[in-house]
């Protein structure tokens, strides 16, 4: 720990590549609430998978290894996979499923196909395009991290800008159409976010572990907050933490690298989340329904009472504890805590209602 | 062709093989993704395995990637039972977990060992002949040939032999069940054969070529027919032409084997997606336009005949009516419902004024009768006996 915080404040490598990591950890966050809670998780898998097209035709074109370039390339091939897997599902019998995994595995293959053709050429350094696929964190430069900032800001702000709309599309994208808003194009719009989020990604973590990235912090998120603005917050910081604890990990131990020890974190997240959520996390559900199970019992046993009160007529009238031991889900432990609660007496070995045990076991 | 030429022909048509049928079932079930999570899943096993075994195709190692592979299944279905997340989620989830678990034992274990994360991930199916099969000093063919015709057999006798189980859990899981085939069974069955699948395949073709195998001959095959039959035979066929077209392409291109069959099987897919009879795109939007077009002219002729009766010359019925009246269609719309109705003597203009034909009385008659006692699904059946041109 005190190591890498003596790295952060001395070495730039390190902390360019934390300031990297950090934003696209954030990016990936808030766009993937949206992916989330639009029910496309799968979809960044997909995408991830097929911009690699797009990222060999930017390099066959131009020839340049250029982090721009590649961003373009591929948020372009991730776009038309989008599409297609928005028309197979809408225009055929095909299911979401079906369309993801078909985009998925015929763009990636392509795309193998291509870099196994530029590998071949004498000039061909691949290194730049392999950091797509398996995602080096450790590679990236200032400028790099520059280009990934500024389209991380630019999305930022026009997801601001475009609030209420893709708030309205998120949750209930039927009353979009009825305000009249062009809720084609603003799904376009949305995925398109989503899609160059994902290639950002991509420069961290790689291919296979993006899907994880773009949900993890959406998914842990989600269990502390309701509301939109503040599931995305939480959901961006989770994101960025994911980022930042991922790297100061990988670069204290030179043999783990960046990309699966950040995914790693982000799904320790989502765990803890998933455990200690107050309002949805598995702890309290357990809680909550320990109580209540508690509290029935107590009535149970109060309201059997109640009908062996009820042939006397005098509800304070003590009775035999023994009567109770045949009844159904009674126990020893119930008769203490309802004298705790004030509900009955003890005496010796009999037990008679009090006044506001009667009425309770009345109101039942 | 050389034998090495033929052995990993032989090799890719028995993979895709091995791989479209139990996707067939996948595909229909709605679970296709559920391959993409097993096959990058399994890669912790497989790390696991060569750590106890040494032995890349060891039985102990795929036995243990199949395992993981089913445990996958098994974590992502007790995450979406706690309901905090939705299924997909989950699944995204899971598997980038495990493979990242996988990928840090390697790079913390092994060193340089050759299994490295790409060559799962994309395989090459070339060198699959390099690793032999040796009995007795009897060279008998590459290791990956015979362990694939051992799960496609398998694959072949547990589904034949459990069709019947297979076909009703598939289309009507509340039928088996209470048939008594415990739905649960099936599908542990079906994602342990896939997982098998799975795992005996990434060896020889990687990740991405299994789901692209599972995937997209089914999916394409489905595009093609109703019958499940059909749709297990189709989508072989697919699998089989994609195999060995594929390797040609890479054979002549000098690219990679997996990719091409990939880029093939997206190629057929495509063809189908916009050409299939009913399913196809291009099927699918033309009906949609010709149902459009009937609707409207019914819904005219219906506003036509509901003003039939009330007096000689009500404007209604004059054809300015169309775009300024009720209607307010535009222009060109107006015009081609006008000509489409015309065309198909329902209608008869005099002056400005439109009048139902006989034709045109009986026809929309009948559909107010379909539409008022709702047995709107004969409206289809009515519109092929009447109209002469459809829309």
């Amino acid at each position: 720990m005190f190591e890498y915080l003596n790295l952060l404040l001395t070495d730039f490598t390190i902390q360019t590549i934390t300031l990297g990591t950090a934003i696209i950890g954030l990016t990936c966050g808030i766009l993937g609430s949206f992916a989330v809670l639009r029910k496309q998780s799968l979809l960044g898998d997909a995408i991830a998978h097929s911009a690699l097209p797009g990222i060999a035709i930017a390099f066959i074109l131009t020839g340049v290894k250029d982090t721009l370039l590649f961003i373009i390339g591929a948020s372009l091939s991730g776009i038309i996979g989008a599409i297609w897997i928005n028309s197979i599902t809408k225009n055929t019998r095909l299911k979401s499923d079906s369309a993801l995994g078909i985009i998925l595995s015929v763009f990636f293959g392509f795309g193998i196909v291509l870099l196994t053709i530029i590998q071949r050429k004498p000039n061909a350094n691949q290194a730049g395009l392999e950091r797509f696929l398996f995602g080096q964190a450790a590679t990236l430069v200032p400028s790099d991290v520059i280009v990934i900032g500024i389209i991380g800001i630019l999305s930022l702000i026009l997801i601001i800008i475009f609030w209420k709309e893709f708030k309205i599309l998120t949750f209930d994208p039927q009353f979009a159409k009825t305000l009249g808003y062009n809720i084609h194009l603003l799904d376009l719009l949305l995925t398109s976010f989503i899609v160059v989020a994902i290639v950002l990604g991509l420069q961290a973590v790689g291919v296979v572990l993006m899907s994880a990235l773009l949900l993890a912090p959406a998914a842990a998120a989600r269990q502390w907050s309701n509301k939109l603005g503040t599931m995305i917050i939480i959901s961006a910081i989770f994101g960025a933490l994911s980022g930042i604890i991922g790297t100061a990990i990988s670069s204290t131990n030179l043999r783990l690298s960046t990309g699966p020890i950040i995914v790693l974190i982000a799904v320790t997240l989502v765990l803890l989340s998933f455990v200690f959520s107050p309002s949805r996390g598995l702890l309290s559900r357990q809680l909550r329904y320990i109580k209540n199970r508690k509290s029935m019992r107590l009535n149970k046993t109060l309201q059997q009472m109640l009908e062996i009160v009820d042939s006397h007529e005098d509800f304070s009238h003590p009775h035999s504890i023994k009567l109770l031991n045949d009844l159904q889900g009674f126990r020893k432990k119930c008769l203490k805590e309802l004298e705790n609660l004030g509900l009955i007496k003890i005496q010796l070995n009999n037990w008679s209602l009090t006044e506001e045990g009667y009425k309770k076991a009345k109101s039942i | 062709m050389s034998s090495a030429q033929i052995e990993i022909q032989l090799i890719a048509v028995v993979v895709a093989l091995a791989c479209a049928i139990p996707g067939t079932f996948l595909v229909l079930r709605q679970m296709a993704m559920i391959s993409d999570a097993i096959s990058h899943s399994i890669l912790p096993g497989i790390v696991i395995g060569f750590l106890i075994t040494q032995n890349i195709s060891s039985p102990i190692l795929i036995f243990f990637a199949a395992l993981t592979g089913v445990l996958t299944v098994v974590v992502v279905e007790s995450i979406t039972k706690t309901k905090l997340v939705k299924e997909d989620t989950a699944i995204g989830l899971v598997f980038p977990a495990f493979f990242s678990i996988g990928v840090l034992i390697i790079s913390s274990q092994l060193g340089n060992i050759h299994i490295d994360t790409d060559a799962v991930l994309v395989g090459e199916l070339a060198y699959a002949p390099l690793d032999r099969l040796i009995i007795f000093d009897i060279d008998i063919g590459p290791v990956s040939l015979w362990v694939m015709l051992g799960i496609l057999s398998l694959t072949l006798f547990l589904m034949i032999f459990f069709y019947k189980e297979l076909k009703i859990s598939t289309f009507d899981a509340e039928l088996a069940a209470s048939l008594g085939f415990t739905p649960i069974v099936i599908h542990y069955f079906l994602m342990s054969i896939t997982s098998l699948t799975t795992v005996g395949a990434f060896n020889a073709v990687g990740a991405i070529l299994v789901v692209a195998l599972i995937i997209v001959p089914p999916a394409s095959a489905y595009l093609l027919t109703n019958d499940l039959n059909k749709m297990l035979f189709y989508s072989s066929l697919i699998a089989i032409i994609s195999a060995i077209g594929g390797y040609w392409i890479a054979h002549l291109a000098n690219t990679s084997i997996s990719g091409s069959i990939a880029t093939l099987l997206g190629l057929i897919f495509l063809f189908v997606f916009l050409f299939a009879p009913d399913n196809g795109l291009i099927s699918v939007i033309s009906r949609q336009k010709r149902q459009k077009m009937e609707f409207t002219l019914l819904t005219f002729l219906i506003h036509l005949k509901n003003h039939s009766f009330s007096n000689n010359n009500p404007p209604e019925r004059e054809i300015s009516h169309l775009t300024e009246g009720h209607f307010r269609w535009n222009k060109s719309l107006a015009k081609k419902i006008l000509d489409f109705a015309e065309k198909n003597n329902m209608i008869s203009i005099e002056n400005g004024i439109i009048n139902l034909t006989e034709r045109g009385e009986k026809f929309t008659g009948e559909a107010l009768n379909f539409i008022l006692n709702n047995e709107t699904s004969k409206l289809e059946d009515m519109n092929e006996r009447f109209l002469l041109f459809r829309g």
